[in-house]
């Protein structure tokens, strides 16, 4: 773990967690061995793109995956208590209270049926004992929160009756209804149109600094993670190749696919007219993983040691590191 | 020598591709009791603009802007209610130029890789079907279709027999690539054709289409929100805001120095990659309005920070510039009702 | 400009990677369901009755002697006892599947083959050829199935041929709405987009990609309709509206076994029971078809 964290102000702490989903015939291995720390107050962002683990690590933490066919190792540890070994009525009451999560498609996650308004209610009244009145202040105060203009009449609205930022906000504010020390944040930004977007990423920032909030928050994009996060944890074929502060990743990144990813076209790093730096290859099965390091069959820099066996993570800085052989420590 | 083997450049090299004047497409909303229509979406008002040989025209903007129903009458897969579409100095559709004949010179592939297949049809049957509607005759378009696959970076042994559901995303956007390519077309629409790929595979697919811009000799117009993308890969762009146009220009000239309001609210809506220096302000507040009941006048006055009482009365139209760049926004135009400021004029000037 | 080069010395016996196709999956799929052929097999069972039964059953199923009339199960030499007028009931029941499978499916094939040509025109033309197609579909949709096949047979006369034809008239306007829905969905789909992208002729369309696409849950849907015509022809029959005495047909023997109830109820519920069997296997069957056809592809 990080040299720099104290224990005691760690908020979460994920130790060598393993998710593999046991669905068709050969069982899928989602996280292979994930450590990750937060502190009280901290923005992380996890990047990766499809079939990295990303959101399978997020979602690990609320145990949101189907018990019958998810095998779960490691420990979960969320402000002293382990999710892992929760009995099923702890982990009711812990989902939404202490943690809460938000989704890419607020539709999905908001019931059509009722107002928002009423949704947050009945959030703030599961959690805690007070009345309606009470109840609904709160729900205005929070619709303020988020920056919902002529927040009273939109406590009326039905979902489907706003805007995609509208929502992106309503869902927001549904969880925080429960004053949670730790959001989830699953690509909440993903399908928005680049002004929300922007804006989006800016109350959550706010939310961080005015709220003490702390956020896990999973994209694949880069540009979004940094602007929002403190520090930056890179995924691929389910583990974490390369994680550190914001600035250090961005500007120093230690592993070859952390680098590629910057100078990928959508990150700004192209020459017009010449042609794309690509990764060769595609990403691997997550069900025959090869041997060694996932990310030697497509990495520039690999050499036969790569194939042997997994890298070990190694300390590029203090609180900056990364699974890769290649890398020299600057001792 | 297959049946189709005609495409003609009729014009010249100076000549447009594409000169769209006017085009305009207004999805009613239904009617109430009585048959009075509820009200209109005025998805694309009175869109005018080129498509010059050769080049790569993209098309950017947010949710209602209407550049993929705009993609769709380009096509003629939707029918528009106003303007012209002129292909090669032919109108479209009409004794010049029958729509089978444009057809085959203007393709479109699309954003949804999966959905743009026949789930039951072979990779080398829904390439090669163009081709046969054409009068090329089965074998032979199997052969082109075959072709057309390795030209994607496809080996044909390995994927021609299969199915789309066995290709992954990138894959399959390139079999629509190839489909696309059967007919030998000299313009291909690209809506949102990256959009859905992981970041790595849309790299090697932007790649495949500039390799192929240049070997096949073909104009794109590509529709994206990616500005990244957008940047890498276009000549021009065209900016489009609820329906309308608000600015068209050159790629680099557009990025580094955008002159509409919207256009700059845009572009600084990209989230910075400088740690050091991230967005405070987010540039515009509020969602992209609904195309319904667009604003009067000037349709960004609404969120425009330099929007004066002229805007929402007066239609601003699109105006070139000495420099090639067209905006349309009172602020250029010298004799509107805007009220220039010396500031305001030095930037114009 | 286009350099689309045909290579010639392309070996042509390198194999290409296939893969089944579609229908060869649900086939596989179908084949271990273990309910689907279990439904599978009784449906086979009845059919080879419905070929062979004239040489399978003991009896002529005519014949019969008042001497002989209701009696039980297990009465010496009728294992399954005698009807109302003597006539072995294991030989009517036999050779009376022909009859009773043939009012079932055969309505159904019909009304699969017109209502789907309905549904897929309305379907993919849209537009106000689709409201007068469909609405006029639904004059008939909105009487009850029973109702209507009552009225049309009433109106046609009773007879074997009749019964046909108003079965069959009830069972084109589900079929028909099915085939439309199922055709609007895949008309909205881009594949069929890019095809009229191509420039091909609506007929080209619906050949090479709607057709194949559409006509599996269409047929789903129609199996499940086997059941339901065998019913109400056994109904039809029932009420003197279908076959005619003394043609063996289950729902027929339902209706003049009708008084034997108070003497021989094992008797009377017989041919209820075959159509119940009958039923049930055929909606077991539709059932495994769906789910194999239902591949996340």
């Amino acid at each position: 773990m990080s040299v720099l964290s104290n224990a005691v102000e760690q908020l979460v702490s994920i130790e060598d967690l393993c998710v593999t989903f046991k669905t068709g015939k050969k069982p899928v291995r989602a996280v292979d061995g994930v450590n990750l720390g937060l502190r009280s107050g901290e923005v992380i962002a996890l990047i990766g793109e499809s079939g990295s683990g990303k959101s399978v690590t997020l979602r690990s933490v609320l145990k949101l995956h189907p018990p019958r066919r998810t095998e779960m190792s490691g420990r979960i540890v969320v402000d002293g208590e382990d999710v892992m070994t929760m009995s099923p009525a702890r982990l009711a009451d812990f989902r939404g209270s202490k943690v809460s999560m938000i989704f890419q498609e607020p539709l999905l996650a908001l019931d059509p049926v009722y107002t928002v308004g009423d949704q947050i209610i009945e959030a703030i009244r599961r959690h805690e004992t007070v009345d309606k009145a009470t109840a609904k202040a709160r729900a205005l105060e929070l619709f303020e929160l988020v920056r919902i203009p002529s927040p009273e009449r939109r406590l009326g609205a039905y979902p489907h009756e706003m805007s995609g930022g509208m929502r992106q906000r309503a869902m927001i504010s549904l969880a925080l209804a429960s004053r949670p020390q730790l959001l989830l944040a699953d690509e909440p930004t993903t399908a928005l149109d680049a002004t929300v977007q922007i804006q989006i990423l800016l109350l959550l920032r706010e939310l961080q600094r005015d709220l003490g909030l702390s956020v896990i928050f999973v994209t694949h994009d880069i540009g979004a993670a940094v602007e929002v996060a403190d520090r930056i944890a890179v995924m691929y074929a389910g583990k974490i190749v390369e994680e550190g502060p914001v600035r250090a990743l961005i500007r120093e990144p230690a592993h070859p696919y952390t680098r590629a990813l910057l100078s990928s076209v959508a990150h700004g790093g192209f020459v017009k007219g010449s042609r794309l730096q690509t990764i060769s290859g595609s990403p691997p099965d997550l069900s025959n993983l090869p041997k060694g390091c996932s990310f030697a069959d497509r990495c520039p820099d690999a050499i036969p040691a790569c194939r042997a066996q997994v890298p070990e993570e190694v300390w590029v800085a203090d609180n900056h590191r990364a699974r890769c052989i290649r890398i020299e420590v600057a001792s | 020598m297959a049946s189709d083997d005609q495409t003609i450049d009729l014009g010249g090299p100076a000549q447009p591709l594409l000169k769209v004047t006017n085009l305009t497409k207004h999805f009613p909303l239904g009617k109430d009791l009585l048959g009075r229509s509820s009200g209109v979406v005025r998805a694309v008002d009175g869109v005018s603009f080129d498509v010059f040989k050769g080049e790569t025209l993209s098309v950017v903007g947010e949710s209602g802007c209407g550049k993929s129903t705009t993609a769709r009458l380009l096509m003629n897969l939707l029918e528009r209610d106003k303007g012209e579409i002129i292909f090669d100095g032919a109108q479209v559709d009409s004794t010049d130029l029958r729509l089978k004949d444009f057809r085959r010179q203007a393709q479109m592939v699309f954003q949804d890789s999966y959905a743009s297949l026949n789930p039951r049809l072979t990779i080398e049957d829904s390439i090669a079907f163009a081709p046969q509607v054409h009068g090329v005759e089965k074998r032979q378009a199997i052969e082109r279709a075959r072709s057309l696959l390795q030209k994607v970076g496809l080996e044909p042994r390995r994927f021609a027999e299969r199915y789309p559901h066995e290709l992954s995303g990138g894959q399959r956007q390139r079999v629509n690539i190839a489909r696309a390519l059967a007919l030998q077309p000299r313009l291909i629409v690209l809506d949102e054709a990256v959009s859905a790929l992981d970041k790595s595979v849309e790299a090697q697919v932007l790649n495949l289409l500039l390799d192929l811009k240049e070997e096949f000799d073909l104009t794109y117009v590509f529709i994206s929100h990616d500005l990244n993308v957008v940047r890498f890969i276009s000549d021009r762009v065209m900016v489009m805001y609820l329906g309308q146009v608000v600015e068209i220009g050159e790629s680099e000239a557009l990025f580094e120095s955008p002159r509409h309001p919207y256009t700059q609210a845009l572009l600084s809506s990209i989230p910075s990659l400088d740690p050091d220096d991230r967005t405070n302000k987010p540039p515009l507040s509020g969602d992209p309005p609904n195309p319904i009941n667009p604003p009067s006048g000037c349709r960004f006055h609404t969120r425009c920070k330099m929007a004066q009482p002229a805007c929402a009365s007066q239609v601003p139209s699109l105006v070139e510039h000495s420099d090639g760049q067209s905006v349309a926004c009172l602020m250029y135009e010298p004799d509107s009702a805007y009220e220039h400021s010396q500031a305001i004029e030095e930037v114009t000037s | 400009m286009f350099n689309i080069a045909v290579d010639q010395n392309k070996v042509p016996d390198v194999p290409y990677e296939r893969s089944a196709g579609y229908w060869e999956n649900v086939g596989r799929r179908l084949l271990r369901d273990p309910v689907a052929m279990a439904a599978g097999a009784v449906i086979l069972f009845l059919l080879i009755l419905a070929v062979f039964g004239q040489w399978l059953a003991p009896y002529d199923p005519y014949d019969g002697s008042i001497m002989t009339r209701l009696k039980p199960i297990g009465f010496e030499g009728h294992p399954l006892g005698t009807d109302e007028l003597g006539r072995d009931m294991l030989s009517r029941l036999i050779v009376g599947a022909k009859l009773s499978l043939f009012m079932g499916i055969t309505p159904v094939i019909i009304a699969f083959l017109i209502g789907s040509c309905i549904g897929i025109v309305a379907g993919y033309t849209g537009g106000w050829v689709n409201s007068v197609i469909m609405r006029t579909i639904d004059i008939f949709y909105a009487f009850p199935s029973v109702l209507l096949a009552i009225a049309l047979s009433g109106v046609l006369g009773a007879g074997i041929t009749n019964s046909l034809i108003s079965l069959t008239v009830v069972f084109i306007p589900p079929i028909a709405r099915v085939a439309e829905s199922v055709t609007t969905q895949i008309r909205g789909r881009d594949f069929v987009e890019a095809a009229r992208a191509s420039g091909a002729h609506a007929w080209t369309i619906v050949r090479v990609h709607v057709l194949g696409n559409v006509l599996g849950p269409i047929f789903v849907y129609a199996t499940s309709l086997i059941a339901v015509s065998m019913i109400l022809a056994s109904g039809l029959s029932f009420l003197g509206l279908g076959v005619k005495p003394p043609e063996p047909e289950w729902g027929l023997m339902l209706n003049t076994l009708r008084t034997a109830i108070y003497v021989q109820p094992w008797i009377a519920a017989l041919p209820g029971v075959m159509i119940f069997a009958t039923s049930i296997a055929f909606n077991m069957l539709s059932d495994g078809l769906r789910t194999a056809m239902e591949i996340k592809d």
